[in-house]
Formats: C-alpha cells, structure tokens, sequence
C-alpha cells in the first residue's frame, strides 16, 4: 500500500533522515518505534507532504487494484485527499471551536453531505463520548478525550491509511488501553494504520509488524511478537535487563 | 428543523427593519447626524471584513486603510465630474478622463481592483506571521501612501482629490452594510469559515487535515481588501475628498481595536465595536473642541482598550456570535446527536 524508499529529509538544517525504507500492507497496523529524535515524526510527516523529502521515493496504492502513485512531491492536500490522513503529535486540537465542529473540519476536502453526517455518526459510534460533548469547546475536553477527537477528526477524511503520531502520549495507562482498543477496532474495519509510538510494548502487542528507528535510519524489522523477544529491543526500548 | 426556519425568518426581518429605520432616519435627522451615521455604518463594513482578516484566519493585517486607499482612489477618479477632471488631472490619460462613472460600478471596480492588490502582495507577505506581518502590512500601507503621494497625473499628489460628487448616501451604506455582513456570516458558517478558523487555531493540524493554508490565507486575505476597498469608495464620497493621508495608521489601529474589543471572529461584536467606537470619538469630539483638549478621544479609547485586554482578553463576544441567533442551528446537529446517543445506548453494549 505504502511504500517508502531510501528518503532522506531535512529539518531546518538539521539531516534527519538518512535514507529511510519501509512499506505497509493493506489492513496492517505496522508501528514505528525508536528513541526520541530518531526521525519517526519526520518519517510521518515526510509520507503526509508536510515535511519534503531531498532524496527517495514514497509510493502510494489507496486500494489493492489502484494504481499506485508517487506522491513524494505531492501537495498535502492532495494526499490527504488520495486517503492517507496525518494524525499529528500532542492532541492538536482546534481548542476553541467545539468537538463538532473539529470533526466537520476533519472532512474538509469533502463534497457528499449524507455521507459526511453518516461518518460523524461512525466517529460517535467509536467514541460516544465525542457525541455526547459535540458542543462543547475542544480545548475543555480532557487529554484523553482530546486525543480521542484528534483521531475521530482524522477519521472524519475517509482515510485508508491512518499515520497516528504518538497516540499514548501523556495517557493515564488505562486510557492508552483504551485508544489501542480503538485503534485495533478502527483497523478491524478496514483502515491501514502506521503508528509511531514510545510505548513500546503496547504498540508491539498491537501491531502485526514493525521498524525499529536510530538516528534517521531502520535499523530493525520484523513481526510485533519477532522484535518484542529481540534481545536489542527488549533491553533498549522494553526495560529487560 | 422549526427553530432554524424561525431563525431564517429573522434575519430579513431584521434587515427590513434597518431599512425602515434608515427611511425615519433620512427623513427626521438632519445632515450632520446623518453623515455621522455614515461613517458608523462604513466602519461596520470595515471591521466586520476586517474580523475575516484578522479574526477568522488569524492574519494581524494593518494593511486595511491600504485597501481602502485603493478602492477610493479608483473609484474617485472613475467619478469624478469630467469637467473637474479636464481642470484638476490635466495629465489623465485620454481614456480615463473621458470617464464619468456612477455609484454602483465605481464601488465595485474600487473593491476588485482592492483585491487585485490583496492577491498581489498576499503571495509574498503571507508567509510571515503574527507581529511580521502586522509589520509588513504596514509597510504596504506606507508604500502605497508613497506611491499615491508620486503618482501625481492620477491622483494630484499630495493635494488629493477634491470636490468629488457626494453619492453616498446612507441607503448606500446601508446596503452594503447588509451585503458584508451576510456574507461573512454566510463564511463563517461554512466549510470555508472553519477551515479559516482551523487555521488561526492550529495551523499544522490544519494543513494535515488537507486544508490548503496559503489558499485560504489568500482568500480570507482578499475577501476582506475587497470590502475595505467599498469602504475606501463610499467614505470618499461622502466626504467629497481624498488625500494620500487620508487613510492612516491611526485609522488601521482603531479597526484593529473594533476587532479586539468586539472579539476576534465575531461578527457581531465588530459590528457592535464599530458603532460604539464611532460614537465615542464623536461624543468626544465637540468635548475636545470645548476643552481645547485635542487627542482625549484618543487616550480615553486607548485606555479602554487596555482595559478590555485585561478584563476581557477574548473580547466581548469571543469567536461566538450570542446564543439566540445560534441556537437553532445548534438545536439541528442537536438532533442529529441524540438519535446518535439512542444508538450508542442500544449498540454500545455489543
């Protein structure tokens, strides 16, 4: 579905990525872990467009039978559009607009009404919460509720794949608990997911394969269950001794 | 679904309302109050599109008597007599002078032609933010008093335009108060509007959201230059003169006052702020002449500003528009959620 080859990215001045490789299959969930500034963030928004990669390729197939596209100098909009949604880092909510109207904003690039209204009823459906607080003012909602409607949002776009940045960031554990729940389920109706995460062991649990970033390279790649009893990963992101 | 065909029932009555009030107004009060009014409803125009500016897309424009300046001179020169014209502009060139516009397409030409400028210098000043594009906004603004000041076959120079048709009248602004509002209001309350909105919010959510943010920037950007351009149209004919000096940075710094005090993204606290800040320096006016005590209006708007920045830091209004004009619309997505809960209710348990 996704393929990215050997992309390198600059921030500011700064080389982050060092020639980075990685595909994602149909209705996978493949997590992306690593240490901080290893360049997972970059490597999310260098597939999103918000971040030009210098060298590389990115390849995108929305559907098994689509043909495939290289949207390495795609606008964002565009690939938003093509069905590959961004779900960026730390809650990034529209705080003073209230959750209705942030998950109208999700469906931005989209003209049919009906099924617009269906989908908000899909996102209340996941995440009943959002339902019962649609008029109040996102900045009010708690971190875990925030970040429910930062995916529900990037859901509102009809996405087929879902890039989610971090999603357990600052959670008590038992909502982390939760959100994963969510996302297994969202993937479980057909939506590709790609998750950067520094939760580890969750994000290994949950995803059917994984990469393993250092320092703007992959280093690691392998099923969830092969790299949670990799003896490098254990002792470097897991906590073993 | 009755509230909102209720709530669609009031704003043309509203309007019906303002226009039987305009009709008492021109036949009870007399000249001088009626012209104070004018400009009351000519900076309604302007700080409702300066809200779409500054409030909904978060852009700190300065540049606002820019384009008022723009629209003004256009349709100036468009309206002037051609007999003045063949006295005062000697060098027009022939095609111009041979021109006597009316009202109507002066006003509308003034607006393009102030959006035509919006687009232009939009591309390169639009990538700045917050206090560098308050700045470079300015600048605008002293670029182009620069260029009319020099400019002297088409504008006279520093002498400005004098003895233009008085053609506006407050039917006039009248109507183009009703047409400025209704179409901000109409943006506000559209995918447009949000996304404008999103933008002064978050601008990296809303660009992964898809949200192209120079295009909208642009727009929100051009949208409000072309009503500042009406705006520049209808002053200049209703004080029958414009110089290079006439739109100021002082005047650039009370609409940008109106915006705050009303609440940025408010169109109905710009509005409200347009009408109290004209009455005060109006009420001001003969006090300082009395006192001799000239630019109290300005402290005392000054002060109240400050004031209003502490106490009220949103504004009076905040982004939202008050509760019974909204309500009903609210009451429809209302709906929509509450057979949304019934379902949760019965499927939430699976």
């Amino acid at each position: 579905m996704l393929e990215v080859r050997d992309s390198h990215a600059y921030i500011g001045q700064t080389y982050v990525l060092k020639g980075v490789s990685l595909e994602v299959r149909h209705r996978e969930i493949v997590a992306l872990i690593g240490a901080n500034g290893a360049g997972k963030t970059t490597t999310l928004s260098t597939i999103s467009g918000l971040t030009r990669s210098r060298r590389g390729k990115i390849l995108f197939r929305p559907d098994p039978d689509a043909t495939q596209r290289d949207i390495t100098r795609v606008p964002a909009e565009e690939i938003v559009s093509m069905g590959i949604s961004h779900c960026p880092e730390g809650r990034q909510v529209f705080s003073d607009l209230n959750v209705w109207e942030n998950l109208l904003i999700g469906a931005y690039l989209r003209k049919d009404k009906q099924a617009i209204q269906s989908d908000l009823q899909w996102v209340c459906e996941l995440f009943p919460i959002l339902g019962d607080r649609r008029r109040q003012s996102a900045g009010s909602l708690s971190g875990g509720e925030q970040m429910m409607l930062v995916i529900g949002r990037a859901l509102m776009s009809r996405p087929r794949l879902l890039l989610l940045d971090e999603p357990s960031l600052g959670l008590a554990p038992m909502l982390v608990e939760v959100i994963f729940e969510m996302l297994e389920q969202i993937n479980a109706q057909g939506t590709t997911i790609l998750l950067v995460e520094q939760n580890a062991r969750m994000a290994l649990e949950l995803a059917q394969r994984a990469y393993v970033m250092e320092t703007g390279r992959v280093t690691l790649s392998g099923t969830g269950r092969e790299l949670a009893e990799n003896e490098e990963v254990r002792k470097a992101y897991l906590g073993a001794i | 679904m009755m509230g909102w065909n209720r709530l669609k029932w009031f704003f043309p009555m509203l309007i019906l309302a303002g226009a039987i009030l305009v009709f008492i107004l021109r036949s009870s009060v007399n000249d001088y109050i009626l012209s104070i009014i004018c400009f009351a409803g000519i900076n309604i125009i302007l700080a409702v599109s300066l809200n779409l500016t500054n409030g909904f897309t978060g852009l700190f424009s300065l540049g606002h008597p820019a384009f008022m300046a723009v629209g003004g001179y256009v349709a100036a020169i468009l309206t002037f007599p051609v007999t003045r014209k063949a006295m005062l502009l000697p060098a027009l060139p022939s095609w111009l002078a041979a021109q006597q516009w009316s009202l109507l397409p002066a006003l509308i030409l003034g607006g393009l032609c102030a959006t035509l400028a919006a687009f232009l210098i939009g591309f390169p000043v639009l990538r700045l933010k917050g206090h560098y594009l308050a700045v470079a906004t300015l600048g605008f603004l002293i670029i182009l008093q620069v260029l009319i000041t020099n400019l002297e076959s088409f504008t006279r120079g520093p002498l400005g335009l004098n003895g233009l048709p008085l053609l506006t009248n407050l039917w006039w602004v009248y109507l183009w108060v009703v047409i400025t509002i209704y179409v901000c209001w109409k943006v506000k309350h559209s995918s447009l509007g949000r996304s404008m909105l999103a933008i002064r919010e978050n601008e990296m959510a809303a660009e992964c959201l898809g949200i192209p943010l120079s295009r909208t920037r642009i727009m929100a950007f051009a949208l409000g230059a072309f009503f500042a351009g009406v705006a520049g149209c209808l002053w200049a004919h209703l004080v029958t003169a414009i110089t290079p000096t006439s739109f100021s940075v002082i005047m650039a710094f009370h609409l940008v006052v109106m915006v705050v005090v009303g609440g940025s993204g408010s169109i109905t606290g710009a509005t409200i702020a347009a009408l109290m800040l004209t009455s005060v320096v109006e009420i001001l006016s003969p006090l300082e002449e009395n006192l001799g005590a000239y630019g109290i209006s300005e402290i005392i708007i000054s002060i109240g500003l400050l004031l209003i920045l502490i106490y009220r830091p949103r504004g009076i209004f905040g982004t939202q528009e008050p509760a019974f004009l909204v309500k009903q619309r609210q009451r429809v997505s209302g709906e929509v959620g509450r057979s949304l809960s019934y379902q949760n209710g019965k499927g939430g348990t699976s």
